[in-house]
Order: C-alpha cells, then sequence, then structure tokens
C-alpha cells in the first residue's frame, strides 16, 4: 500500500468511527489530535527549509482570539471572523518575516525575532484583559441553544466537528505533498544552504521565503479559530506564548520534519505524553522530604526538553522519517542477501 | 553588448575598483587578468549584483545594471559562476542544474522545460552520465563543471566564469578552457573569463584585459598585453623578482 491510499484510507476510518461505536473522550481525542496536525503541519512546511519559527504560537492564539473576539463584540459569523483573522495573521507574519529575511537574520537569529512574537503577543493578550479576559481565557457566546451553522458552533455533538477536522487534517496533508513536488521546495532547499548562490541562479530568496511562512502562518491561524469554535475556550496558554511555540516544534521533530505524516504522529505522541504526564503527576507539589517540597507543574516541559534533545541527536529525521529509513535499508539487506543467495 | 563606464567600488577607505572603462561585443570571450587582489573579483560581483557600485555605471543590452539584485540580472541573461564551486549539497546533480533552468530562465517556462534544459546544460559540460548522483561524489574538476552547468541552464546571453580553471591539473584545464570556446561558438554566449592562470587563457580568448590595484593597465589582444611593458613590470615581473629571490636563498 502506497502512502497516498494510506492516507485516504485513514481518512475514511476516522469518518467512519462514530459508526462503530467511537464516542465520548475517545472522539475527542481524535479531534484534538488532527487540529493539532495541522497546525504541526503547517509549521513543519518551513521548518523542513531551516526556518525555526519559534513564533507560531503567536500565529495560533491570533487565529483563535481574533474569530472569537470578532464574534462576540460585532456578532461576525466565524464564516466571515476566520478568514479575517488569517488575513491579519497573514499581514502580521509579513511584517515580522520582511526585514528578517530582507537584512538576512537567519537560524538562531530568527529563531529569537520569533520567539519575541509569541510572547509579545501574549503578554498583548493579558494586557487587554477587559476584552480578552487575559489569562484567564476567552469564550465565544453560545449562539443560542444547539447546533448553529452560522456561529460554526456544534455543543454536544463531536461527529461534525470530526469530519471537520479529518477534512482539515487532508487539505494539510495535501499542502505538503504539492510542497513537495513544487520547484518552490529546491529553490528553498538551495536558500537554506547557500542564498547568494540560489539569488545566481535567479531565485528570488525574500519572495520564496516570504511565500512559505506566510502560507505557514496562516495554517496554523487556521488551526486556532478551529481549535476555539471546537472547544468554546481558548486561553493565552492553551493556544499562544512561548509553551505552545515549543511543543509545536517539539511535536514536528519527534514526528518527523520531512514526512507528511510526521506532524501527526508528533500531535499523536504529544498529546498522549501530556495527558500521561498529567495523569501521573498533575500539577500538584510534590513532597520529597519533609522540607524539600518541588512544584511539578514545569515537570512536562522538562520531559519534553530531554527527549527534544534526545531526538536532535540520535533520530532528526523523527520517527516517521527514522522508521522509513530503518524499513527501505531492511528491504535492500533483504534484496541483498536474496541476489547473493542467487549466486 | 556590455559597455561599463566608470566603474568603481569602495569598501570603506579602501578602493577596490578605481573608475575602470571596458566593453564586451556579441560573441566574444574577453579575458580579465590580473594579481591577486586586483578587484576582477570585485568588478564580478557588481556585473552580477551582488555587490552596487559606488559610482559609474554598467549597461547591459541598453538596460542599467546597477542598483538590480542578482535575481534580476541572472533573468536578464547574465549567468555566473563562482571561484569556489556553491553546489546544493542537499540536491542531486540534475537537480541543482533544473533548479537554475526554472529560477534563472528569463521568461516563465514549465517544470519539464526546466528540467530538459537542465539535461542540455549537463551534456555540455560532461556530466549527464553522473546526472542523478549526489553533490558528493563530484571531484574538483566535477564541481567546476557543475558551476558551468547551473550557469548555462539559466540560458545567458553573457556568461561570467570567475577563475574557472584554479585546483585544476594541466589535461583538465585544457579541457575546461576547450569547453568555453565551445560554448562559445555552438550557443553564441558571450564569455567575459576571470583568471589566475594566464597561459590557458590566452589561447582561447579574443581579448585581454589586465587589472592592477584596481585600475586598468591594458587592453588588447594576447599578443599585444603579453608584449606590454607595464603588464611584464606588474604581472610577469613580479614572478620574476621572486624567482630570482628564491633563486639567490
Amino acid at each position: 500500500m502506497n502512502n497516498k491510499n494510506f492516507i485516504g484510507f485513514l481518512a475514511v476510518f476516522l469518518c467512519l468511527l462514530p459508526l462503530i461505536g467511537v464516542k465520548g473522550y475517545p472522539l475527542h481525542i481524535v479531534i484534538t489530535i488532527l487540529i493539532w496536525s495541522f497546525a504541526y503541519t503547517g509549521w513543519s512546511i518551513m521548518g523542513r527549509f531551516g526556518l525555526v519559527s519559534l513564533g507560531h504560537g503567536a500565529f495560533m492564539a491570533m487565529g483563535g482570539y481574533i474569530t472569537a473576539l470578532l464574534w462576540n463584540y460585532f456578532g461576525m459569523s466565524p464564516w466571515l471572523g476566520i478568514p479575517i483573522a488569517l488575513t491579519i495573521t497573514g499581514i502580521l507574519a509579513l511584517i515580522v518575516a520582511y526585514p528578517c529575511f530582507k537584512f538576512r537574520i537567519v537560524g538562531h537569529y530568527f529563531a529569537l525575532v520569533t520567539l519575541a512574537l509569541s510572547e509579545v503577543v501574549r503578554q498583548v493578550i493579558i494586557a487587554t484583559r477587559d476584552y480578552t479576559g487575559g489569562s484567564l481565557g476567552y469564550t465565544p457566546e453560545p449562539h443560542g441553544e444547539g447546533w448553529s451553522i452560522y456561529a460554526i458552533q456544534f455543543p454536544d455533538d463531536r461527529m461534525v466537528f470530526l469530519y471537520i477536522a479529518v477534512f482539515t487534517w487532508l487539505v494539510g496533508i495535501i499542502i505538503w505533498k504539492i510542497i513537495d513536488g513544487s520547484m518552490s521546495r529546491y529553490a528553498l532547499e538551495a536558500i537554506s544552504e547557500d542564498e547568494d548562490a540560489s539569488s545566481a541562479i535567479g531565485v528570488k530568496v525574500t519572495k520564496e521565503k516570504l511565500k512559505i511562512t506566510i502560507l505557514s502562518a496562516v495554517m496554523t491561524a487556521f488551526a486556532g479559530a478551529l481549535y476555539c469554535q471546537y472547544q468554546m475556550f481558548i486561553s493565552p496558554d492553551t493556544i499562544g506564548g512561548v509553551g505552545i511555540s515549543l511543543q509545536i516544534v517539539f511535536a514536528v521533530v519527534v514526528g518527523g520534519i520531512y514526512s507528511a505524516l510526521g506532524p501527526t504522529v508528533g500531535a499523536i505522541i504529544t498529546l498522549f505524553l501530556a495527558e500521561i504526564l498529567r495523569i501521573s503527576i498533575g500539577t500538584a507539589t510534590v513532597n520529597l522530604t519533609e522540607n524539600l517540597t518541588i512544584n511539578a507543574a514545569g515537570f512536562p516541559l522538562f520531559i519534553y526538553g530531554i527527549m527534544l534533545i534526545g531526538f536532535i541527536i540520535f533520530l532528526p529525521k523523527g520517527i516517521v522519517g527514522g522508521l522509513s529509513d530503518f524499513i527501505s535499508k531492511k528491504g535492500e539487506t533483504s534484496l541483498n542477501a536474496k541476489s547473493s543467495n542467487a549466486k | 553588448m556590455l559597455t561599463v563606464k566608470n566603474l568603481t567600488k569602495v569598501f570603506g577607505g579602501f578602493t577596490a575598483v578605481s573608475s575602470v572603462d571596458f566593453s564586451v561585443e556579441k560573441g566574444e570571450i574577453l579575458g580579465l587578468i590580473g594579481p591577486n587582489g586586483s578587484g576582477k573579483s570585485t568588478i564580478f560581483n557588481m556585473l552580477s549584483g551582488v555587490h552596487f557600485p559606488t559610482t559609474g555605471s554598467i549597461n547591459f543590452n541598453n538596460k542599467e545594471l546597477s542598483g538590480l539584485y542578482p535575481h534580476v540580472i541572472c533573468n536578464l541573461g547574465i549567468g555566473r559562476t563562482f571561484q569556489i564551486p556553491r553546489p546544493f549539497k542537499r540536491l542531486s546533480i540534475l537537480e541543482n542544474a533544473a533548479l537554475a533552468g526554472y529560477f534563472g530562465s528569463n521568461k516563465q517556462i514549465s517544470k519539464s522545460e526546466a528540467w530538459s534544459n537542465a539535461e542540455e546544460a549537463l551534456s555540455l559540460v560532461g556530466l549527464s552520465s553522473v546526472a542523478n548522483e549526489e553533490i558528493a561524489t563530484l571531484g574538483a574538476a566535477g564541481l567546476k563543471k557543475l558551476e558551468l552547468g547551473k550557469a548555462l541552464a539559466t540560458r545567458p546571453s553573457l556568461l561570467l566564469a570567475d577563475e574557472s580553471l584554479g585546483g585544476l591539473d594541466h589535461s583538465e584545464m585544457d579541457q575546461a578552457a576547450q569547453m568555453l570556446k565551445n560554448i562559445r561558438d555552438e550557443l553564441d554566449i558571450t564569455i567575459i573569463w576571470v583568471e589566475h592562470i594566464m597561459g590557458v587563457l590566452m589561447k582561447v580568448v579574443d581579448r585581454v584585459m589586465v587589472l592592477d590595484s584596481g585600475k586598468k593597465i591594458a587592453e588588447g589582444s594576447p599578443l599585444e598585453v603579453t608584449k606590454d611593458k607595464k603588464v611584464i613590470e606588474v604581472y610577469l615581473g613580479s614572478d620574476a623578482e621572486e624567482s630570482s629571490e628564491a633563486a639567490k636563498r
């Protein structure tokens, strides 16, 4: 079974889940994974070319908050609110990225600029707490009882959101595949190695980098908006800030930055890891001895950090990349074994 | 085809190139020689848009080039190679050339057209047989050929070849010089060739321009230039002095 068929099969299978009796919490987990996968795919389309952004938490938060604010204050349907949120996020990405690319801010320095962006957007949300609810979070007003297509609100019915999430996830994978097969991919690979030499053969370096960055930011913002419509609750720490930006990087690196399904696998792993850590440790304080008490709230981040370092050193292509390398190598050796037997 | 007037480049307090004038006619191979630090590469970088001239004008087919970015100049039909080859190691040899073919062409072309341009360019420089190999498999001569192949894939009308032969042995040098001549003869591409190594260059070029300390000191046919007093003093003479000093020791 090739990759394309597998992804199609997976999409159909996910859509059939409610019909075979999957509901409640397990279905919630599936939807969450799919929404995050889309955000991670959005990050990976630029991250794979060495454009390491630590600012995607900001883009995700903007997608969610702008959509919710437009709904609550102006009664604007998300059908219009989401496109506006995506446009504003795209413009913000352009404003931040253009000077970076123009003045050759690359690598670690680019990561630092975008890291600052994460924190700036989080601080803006907290500072305007009278409108955004600050760090306590924010809820889009429910539009009457039950379903509303106009407000894209489907309380107590996860099935609709499952279909939306599967469709979005599939679109994310298709975008990844289109970029992977485009000439822009070669251009961006070349740019990541040598900007001057790329420019010398006619590649518009700044334009190519901007295109991928804006697309990436807009995809992540869409994931934020979708998350907001699904959870009906957002806070600066659940879809924004440095924490989420780092989580995005972590998930993609672990899953596989050079594979279409890498971000999805990353989403599965981070979600289960977070759930396991939450259940086993929680956010409680731990009494080590009578006099020594530590707050375990930061423990998951500590585990993420250790794992991230481990993956970068030992499995830089992530789980999916590493696995497919392993399989193709095994295939080669078994072929070699066959041919040597034939002799 | 190319007319350069009063070209000057100042880096801080150092004048790398000072009021150089020259022109290149269509179909000609112009050699650009001079000792290290004489300003050859600076002129090259100004022609290809890496540096902007401090003053002076560069006119290419009635279009002013100074102030244009490298990718624009490439699209106008000026291809260049780098003195130290700069291949894209994450792409295969053919992908390197195809990338140049797709983005470097002066008109919008299809993907398949870019690929066929790339194959054609690689066959011109003799890399067809290894087109799908990785960059790491190429030696010094192969990397030089790929530089040339990348530049040719952009379909230039003027080729800037920067010190194409450094690091090659004698037979490879003759081969490479012959290749430049073939490119001019068969594809009708005008060439400016910057080189340290005078011997090989003199056999192929139509005209030579000699630079020293950022100034043009001589220009003419290879025969005229090698007889020029100033050139002997600056270029060959310094070598002669060195060798006589070495002999004393």
